[in-house]
């Protein structure tokens, strides 16, 4: 609770982490507990299906707790709905979100020492997030979010909301696209102008036994690496390729939670790997080359390639061969 | 020039011819005595070379005009590793292992225990993890139980079972049983025993035992050994079975160790069976002790099921039986107070299981071993909790006995990470549990008392996870059913229980053992 966290100094005190936090502010959990939750335009009721207890979290509550939390970023509450939802909820969701914004900035005590994200909605209908981009981007914030995305949705839709969002947004402020964390999607949107981003799937995927490569993925639980002795990926420096084979991981992962420590470690390196090699590029003026390389090396040749993606890249000028 | 040296060492005034018999063991019956003796000549000759060694001795009596007639030849075993032992006071033995491993570079502190692992890893922790922690011990003790099933793979590896699991400097022990998991007994027979990995049952030959411990290659490893837990009162015939048993494995293991060219730097340990018999013990001792053996297991004494003191008195009397230059590691024993009642009786090794135990209950080791300070000033803490450990034991026995190997493969990971932490059941649990049966020694950290408590695990203590988180953040970790929670609890329990084997080491070193015990059973009183 966050009275306990508090007494610790803040989320840095009880973790003892000394680097940033970015907080959630529990808008998400409307879509992934949607039984469990009750909108209404005072908030989001949640109640827990251990023993009954009602919780009603609304803006005000939720940055109470962020600022109580001490997070470097902390995420507005917005009215989530599922981006596999249509019609009126939709437009509702977005323009509560506007309105749960102020509120937000309103409750926010820390302003100097704490980061306020907006967070964009309006579903898969352009017009709606152009209501909300228009919108938003009046209020002083320090970066904007763009949510309401990567819930299952036809990446030929998802691509498109990411590049209308980030079309209007201010250049001199974050962009944070939430919920992205496959390789090629992290590729292609911050080619379309995205800067940061979160996803449990590198480490969720870790825990159940699938490594990342630069060509996709590894399932170590399988057979076939019963008997492979290379490491998980010749060319990765972390500490798990340097001295643990797909065969030893393959043997300890039904046996011992260090198998997930490592490979969470391998899919961690890889990602900030990854991500530091597309910022190098950028830096060094390469970036198309870059995506070049990588699109080969993930899919092998051009008819693989995913179309939306191919076309999502054109539209930045950027032609896959 | 080697062989020069020890009989320097150890000038003996008897010795006696020992050929080895036609299956390739040893028989201690047979006497040559030549006549008019000028003096006496001693041979010493290693045991990896029997053949050679009964040759010389043939040689050596046959040559007429020697200047120096052999009255008798002794025919030792000399193994590889070398205990030099400092002192022994009050029945403890303090002193170190030398030239171990197969570069014969290495050297294991005695009394000392080794570092537990599952399938080659130290539960929850990487290598960097495992780094750093301080005091970490030599012998890596591996277990077949965690590795027999992935046999066929270090057949093909060919490269050991070291670098297989990424530790290619270590020095590797191999044991049969894993000391943390159940071993349902009455499946061993008169060819094979069997081992519980995490597919189920596997039975193992002789030869596949060997197999494997070539494919492996440790430095050490116990003998395949009939080691069942025997019910108290089991009956006399069932003890000695397992004593003949275990004897017979040993001379089998022995020939094909002799004649195998990958374990020729390796050393076999003698398993001691006996059960809860004195005459049996002895008989398995004396026995064992004429095979060319690197070292003793003391088995069968893992059980909670023994009382204490016939317990301790079987193994005093079973050490006091054995030579004393070769070392005696003992399975199953792990509690303070029992592994300082073992090394006053010629204990020289232990398992380094206790830590992973107390971890898999959300436990941290909280007790004193520094005798020399005053052990006064820590708060009381109240421990309301029950006998969750007993909760887990039961689901994992069932577990064992009813899963096929597919569900094991598919359902396993979840229950290993149900171990890990907590399980919903027994966050349930904790409310209402009062004044169960407690573990000294420690504090359980799924307590709700140690919610808001942000002193870190135990006051004094160095180790990372101290250093840097408190009780609060554990407590969180385990409600939540982190993985975070295995890893920091294992390096603090670790780092303490290596620290308390060092207290013990200097204990002993200072004669202050006795001081030691007391500090050690006081806690044990207090909960």
């Amino acid at each position: 609770g966050p009275e306990l966290i508090s007494k610790a100094n803040g989320l840095h005190g009880f973790m003892n982490w000394k680097r940033a936090l970015l907080t959630d502010s529990g808008g998400f959990q409307m879509v992934s507990l949607v039984e469990l939750a009750e909108v209404t335009e005072q908030g989001v009721r949640f109640s827990s299906p251990y023993d009954g207890k009602e919780i009603l979290l609304t803006p005000e509550k939720s940055i109470e707790i962020q600022n109580a939390l001490g997070s470097d970023i902390m995420m507005q509450l917005d009215d989530v709905v599922s981006s596999t939802v249509s019609g009126p909820r939709v437009e509702e969701a977005m323009y509560r979100s506007i309105r749960w914004l102020d509120r937000c900035i309103a409750a926010n005590k820390n302003p100097e020492q704490q980061n306020l994200f907006a967070i964009i909605q309006g579903g898969l209908d352009a017009e709606l997030r152009k209501k909300c981009l228009t919108e938003m981007i009046k209020r002083d914030v320090s970066g904007f979010a763009i949510g309401g995305l990567s819930g299952g949705e036809e990446k030929d839709n998802f691509w498109r909301m990411v590049t209308l969002s980030t079309e209007y947004l201010p250049r001199e402020k974050p962009r944070y696209l939430m919920g992205v964390g496959y390789a090629t999607d992290l590729v292609v949107c911050v080619a379309l102008g995205c800067d940061m981003f979160d996803c449990v799937f590198p480490t969720r995927t870790a825990r159940f036994g699938s490594a990342l490569v630069p060509w996709g993925s590894l399932q170590l639980k399988n057979r076939q690496y019963a008997k492979d002795f290379k490491p998980i990926d010749e060319d990765c420096d972390c500490p798990t390729c340097k001295r643990y084979t797909r065969a030893y991981l393959h043997a300890l992962f039904r046996n011992d939670t260090a198998a997930l420590h490592h490979i969470t470690i391998h899919n961690i390196a890889y990602q900030l790997n990854l991500m530091c090699s597309i910022r190098e590029s950028i830096r060094q003026g390469q970036f198309p080359v870059f995506i070049q390389q990588f699109m080969k090396r993930m899919y092998g040749s051009k008819e693989q390639y995913p179309c939306w993606a191919v076309e999502a890249l054109s539209t930045v000028n950027v032609q896959l061969e | 020039m080697r062989m020069l040296e020890l009989w320097k060492r150890a000038p003996i005034t008897w010795s006696h011819v020992a050929p080895p018999l036609e299956n390739g063991t040893f028989g201690c019956s047979e006497w040559r005595h030549v006549e008019k003796p000028q003096c006496y000549c001693v041979l010493f000759v290693g045991y990896t070379n029997i053949w050679l060694s009964s040759f010389l001795a043939d040689c050596l009596y046959s040559v007429k005009d020697l200047p120096i007639r052999p009255s008798y030849v002794l025919l030792a075993s000399v193994t590889k590793m070398k205990l030099i032992l400092s002192s022994i006071v009050n029945g403890c033995r303090y002193g170190k292992l030398i030239e171990v491993g197969r570069n014969g570079s290495k050297s294991v502190d005695i009394p000392g225990c080794l570092l537990y692992t599952r399938t080659g890893s130290v539960p929850h922790l990487t290598h960097d993890t495992l780094s750093l922690i301080e005091g970490v011990p030599e012998p890596v003790h591996l277990t077949l139980s965690t590795v027999a099933e992935h046999h066929e793979v270090l057949e093909e590896y060919k490269e050991g079972i070291g670098k297989f699991i990424g530790m290619p400097e270590s020095i590797l022990y191999c044991s049969l049983h894993d000391p943390a998991s159940p071993c349902p007994s009455g499946y061993n027979t008169n060819k094979t025993v069997s081992v519980w990995g995490g597919g189920g049952r596997i039975e193992i030959t002789l030869s596949k035992f060997m197999a494997m411990q070539q494919a492996f290659k440790p430095d050490w490893y116990q003998s395949m050994a009939d080691g069942e837990p025997l019910p108290p009162g089991a009956s006399r015939k069932r003890v000695k079975k397992s004593v003949d048993r275990t004897l017979g494995f040993l001379d089998g293991c022995l020939k094909e160790h002799q004649n195998s060219e990958v374990l020729k730097n390796s050393e076999i340990l003698g398993v001691i069976e006996g059960g809860d018999i004195l005459e049996e013990r002895l008989r398995s001792v004396r026995e064992t002790m004429k095979r060319p053996v690197g070292g003793f297991l003391l088995d069968g004494f893992q059980a909670d099921d023994m009382p204490d003191d016939p317990k301790l008195n079987l193994i005093a009397s079973v050490t006091g039986e054995l030579p004393e230059d070769k070392p005696r590691l003992i399975h199953g024993i792990g509690k303070p107070d029992e592994v300082l009642e073992c090394v006053s009786r010629g204990v020289d090794l232990f398992e380094g299981f206790f830590p992973y135990v107390m971890t898999e209950q959300g436990r941290a080791l909280t007790f004193k071993f520094k005798y020399k300070v005053d052990p006064e000033g820590e708060a009381e803490q109240k421990d309301l909790v029950g006998p969750l450990h007993q909760v887990q034991d039961q689901q994992l026995i069932s577990a064992y006995n009813t899963m096929t190997i597919e569900q094991c493969e598919g359902n396993h990971i979840y229950s290993m990470l149900e171990q890990s932490g907590c399980g919903d059941n027994e966050i349930s649990n904790k409310a209402s549990d009062k004044g169960g049966k407690t573990v000294p020694f420690t504090i359980d950290l799924k307590s709700e008392q140690y919610r808001a408590d942000f002193r870190p695990l135990l006051e004094d203590c160095s180790c990372y996870c101290c250093k840097n988180h408190t009780r609060a953040y554990l407590y969180h970790l385990l409600t939540t059913n982190e993985l975070l929670a295995g890893v920091l609890l294992m390096i603090h329990n670790q780092h303490h229980y290596f620290g308390f084997f060092q207290s013990i080491r200097d204990a002993v070193r200072d004669d202050k053992m006795h001081q030691l015990k007391e500090l050690i059973i006081k806690q044990k009183l207090q909960q």
